[in-house]
């Protein structure tokens, strides 16, 4: 492994505050009861800033100011909605690094990662959506389709952001106006974010952020006065807020856990196939819910794909998040720790055989090794529960039948990945996989004009594209 | 629903009348609790908790086979259910149906049968990309979908063609039995594979909680629940494996444009990716 001098981001770009209020009706203020949260540098472990609570009046008071909000901004041109858009757009560009070097703080991911792919697909996003905004005519929902009203989004903190930008474009493009709670771990780009709103002059109401735990959250998707709930985060969470909606009339999109299967066939390119699989399961510390965590091989390439894999592991750097060589950075929380620990020693106690490399970890902070097991069955707790971390279960198949089977039995649906060089065989297993995203000879590849959504237990609707206008469209 | 034109019965000859039992798997049995219930004048099958579980394991095992099937040959199977109720169409007037209501059902077969091979091009397509990568995403069923059915003849085409023009299966809890009936005789006549339309006779009050909590059902249509509070429970019971719900705010205007949306509330969207390259 090369040796590298440390190569740290400067975090003097950002310039966080003490303290964050609630961003209502297009100004913070603190929470009505006056509750705070802290949120830390899951790197170090230090306090990053305190946050506002947000309890049920301060809700009250976020879904009202969108409700007001609604009547104007719904009766926009188009064309002046998307501007609004486009300036959002242009505003994160110019501010991505500052906003990259926050993400990496607030979240623990490595700098090159949210440099280099959150900041860019969340200005792509809203790029892309802004555009729509006068279209939707010809979007194929009918000659006049109409926005629902006040959305009320719930968003996770594996890519706080990104995930802002997954919720809010398509929602102003149509012309709904927003109150979202980002994840009580990752709130802050969410509220620099509404300083980007108040940068592009929008009007006032159209973003409410409400920061909190889950108890915001449940509040905010129970509330009377909402039209459309759309909700990321796990499938645990996802039928309570299925059941917190049934009976009311409102439109909900969730986006759930996965359990994806990363199927290797004995035909493919090996060194490609192992950088797919490194990427499908360490991107982002494994914190992804279309993450290949179920890596199937051939029987007769398991060897030497285990082996390529384990030197490839090998050079994986696993540390401070703002240095610009980390490959691996912190693990989000303490708890989140706390579940992948559990589960990892679940794998070796029920059987399956563990690997990490030798890889010094810091000592403050929340960190995990990238882990494999080897010599894993279906039924494992490991090949069944979403980890959310960087740990891979390797299963073998013989027959592409056997692995079709395999890779479809969970109840999730989300994600899945296929190598291999026949075409053919690509596009029949494709064909096969219950899953709503599969990347042939790639792996977690995203873009805000090709839709992205489970099957089964991963979900309903689409975001992305064309499709996922249709969430916020009556 | 009243039967205008029962044959009368003479003494010289006496009519032979028809036994009303289920479709479940192509076949028509009774209900496995042997229960009935009397509905104009017919003792009709009572389905049971039992029958719905058969139902859904029937759907289930022939949902691979007819999603699997080309959308030029589904249509074809569609178009022929409409030619055999065309066919038949004196059955559903002697059981009071409307002869503008066939004609309106015997339509609205034509017209879904005509959608097997388009739906996919007009909600799908490929996906313009930031990057060297060939991208498309394509509709799919959802798989097995469990439906309470609206008793009008029209209502209750309104429902099924849509899921199973794209490949799904289904369940379908019926009101108006002896139309529902008649329609799986034409169904079962035509050339629906057996277990595509299961249709399931007696009270689903009783028989809908279980498809709603099924864990082997991946949708829920619930248009013709006519309780609002027996309907919330049901989402609800859906909601514990996140099953898709059709649940229409007011009752439909079965007449009307049914436009896209019956269908691709019933469809997945697959995106695949590929890099281009030499």
């Amino acid at each position: 492994m090369f040796e590298y001098a440390p190569a740290p981001e400067s975090r003097s770009v950002v310039d966080i505050a003490s303290s964050y209020g609630l961003f209502i009706d297009g100004s913070f203020d603190g929470g009505k009861d006056g509750d705070v949260f802290k949120t830390i540098n899951p790197a170090t472990e230090e306090v990053l800033a305190e946050v506002a609570t947000a309890g049920p009046e301060d809700v009250d008071r976020a879904v009202a100011a969108a409700r007001r909000a609604f009547g104007s901004w719904s009766a926009l041109p188009g064309a002046e909605r998307a501007k609004y858009l486009f300036r959002i757009a242009r505003i994160i560009q110019e501010r991505s690094r500052e906003l990259a070097v926050l993400e990496s703080l607030d979240n623990g991911k490595p700098i090159r990662d949210s440099r280099d792919v959150d900041l860019p697909l969340v200005a792509a996003h809203f790029f892309y959506y802004a555009g729509w905004a006068d279209k939707l005519a010809y979007a194929g929902f009918g000659p006049d389709p109409r926005p629902l009203g006040v959305a009320a989004q719930v968003i996770p903190w594996n890519f706080p952001l990104l995930m802002l930008a997954w919720k809010v474009a398509p929602a102003l493009a149509t012309g709904n106006t927003v109150v979202l709670k980002p994840a009580e771990t990752t709130p802050l780009s969410a509220l620099f974010f509404a300083d980007v709103c108040r940068q592009a002059e929008l009007p006032p109401g159209v973003v409410n952020i409400v920061t909190g735990a889950g108890d915001t959250g449940a509040y905010l998707v129970a509330h009377p006065d909402v039209d459309k709930v759309a909700f990321t985060g796990s499938t645990e969470v996802g039928r309570e807020i299925a059941r917190t909606v049934s009976g009311t009339g409102k439109r909900l999109t969730l986006e759930l856990g996965g359990k994806a299967a990363n199927i290797v066939f004995d035909d493919a390119p090996i060194d490609q196939a192992v950088e797919g699989i490194v990427n499908g399961i360490f991107f982002n510390q494994g914190h992804v819910c279309c993450a290949g965590s179920r890596l199937l091989v051939q029987e007769s390439l398991f060897e030497p794909l285990i082996d390529s894999l384990k030197r490839r592991m090998a050079t994986l750097r696993v540390g401070d998040p703002l240095d610009k060589n980390t490959d691996i950075g912190a693990i989000n929380s303490a708890a989140q720790l706390a579940r992948i620990r559990e589960l990892s020693e679940i794998g070796a106690s029920e059987g399956a055989e563990r690997w990490s490399p030798e890889c010094p970890l810091p000592d403050r902070g929340f960190w995990f090794a990238p882990t494999i097991f080897t010599g894993v069955t279906q039924a494992h707790r490991i090949a069944r529960e979403e980890i959310f971390g960087p740990v891979l279960s390797v299963l073998t198949f013989r027959t592409p039948d056997e692995a079709v089977a395999k890779a479809n039995n969970t109840p999730y649906g989300l994600s899945a990945g296929v190598w291999t060089e026949k075409g053919s065989r690509i596009l029949a297993v494709a064909d096969r996989l219950r899953a709503g995203v599969v990347w042939a000879n790639t792996f977690n590849k995203f873009d805000p004009a090709s839709p992205f959504g489970g099957y089964k237990e991963s979900g309903y609707g689409r975001e992305g594209g064309r499709h996922g206008l249709e969430a916020y469209l009556a | 629903m009243p039967k205008t034109s029962k044959v009368v019965e003479t003494a010289t000859r006496l009519t032979v009348r028809k036994t009303y039992k289920l479709y479940i798997g192509g076949k028509f049995p009774r209900s496995e609790s042997g229960r009935t219930f009397v509905a104009d004048g017919d003792n009709v099958a009572l389905a049971s908790r039992k029958d719905a579980r058969d139902a859904v394991l029937a759907a289930r095992a022939a949902q691979p086979k007819w999603a699997g099937a080309t959308a030029y040959n589904r249509g074809q199977v569609l178009y022929r259910v409409a030619e055999m109720l065309e066919a038949r169409r004196a059955e559903f007037t002697a059981l009071g149906v409307p002869a503008d209501e066939v004609d309106a059902a015997v339509d609205r077969w034509v017209w879904y049968a005509g959608w097997s091979d388009k739906i996919a091009q007009v909600a799908g397509g490929a996906n313009p990309v930031a990057g060297p990568f060939f991208n498309i995403s394509a509709p799919e069923p959802t798989g097995v979908v469990a439906v309470v059915a609206p008793a009008s003849l029209l209502g209750l085409v309104s429902v099924i063609a849509p899921a199973i023009v794209t490949g799904n299966t289904t369940v379908v809890l019926t009101a108006g039995p002896q139309v529902a009936i008649t329609l799986a005789e034409v169904l079962a006549t035509s050339d629906v594979p057996g277990g595509v339309v299961n249709l399931l006779t007696g009270r689903y009050a009783e028989t809908a909680p279980w498809l709603a909590s099924h864990d082997d059902v991946n949708a829920l249509d619930l248009t013709g629940v006519d309780h609002p509070d027996l309907a919330a429970e049901l989402e609800r019971a859906a909601a514990g494996t996140l099953k898709r719900v059709i649940r229409p705010r007011t009752s439909p205007d079965f007449t009307a444009d049914p436009g896209l949306r019956p269908m691709t509330a019933l469809l997945e969207t697959k995106t695949v990716w590929h890099p281009k390259g030499y």
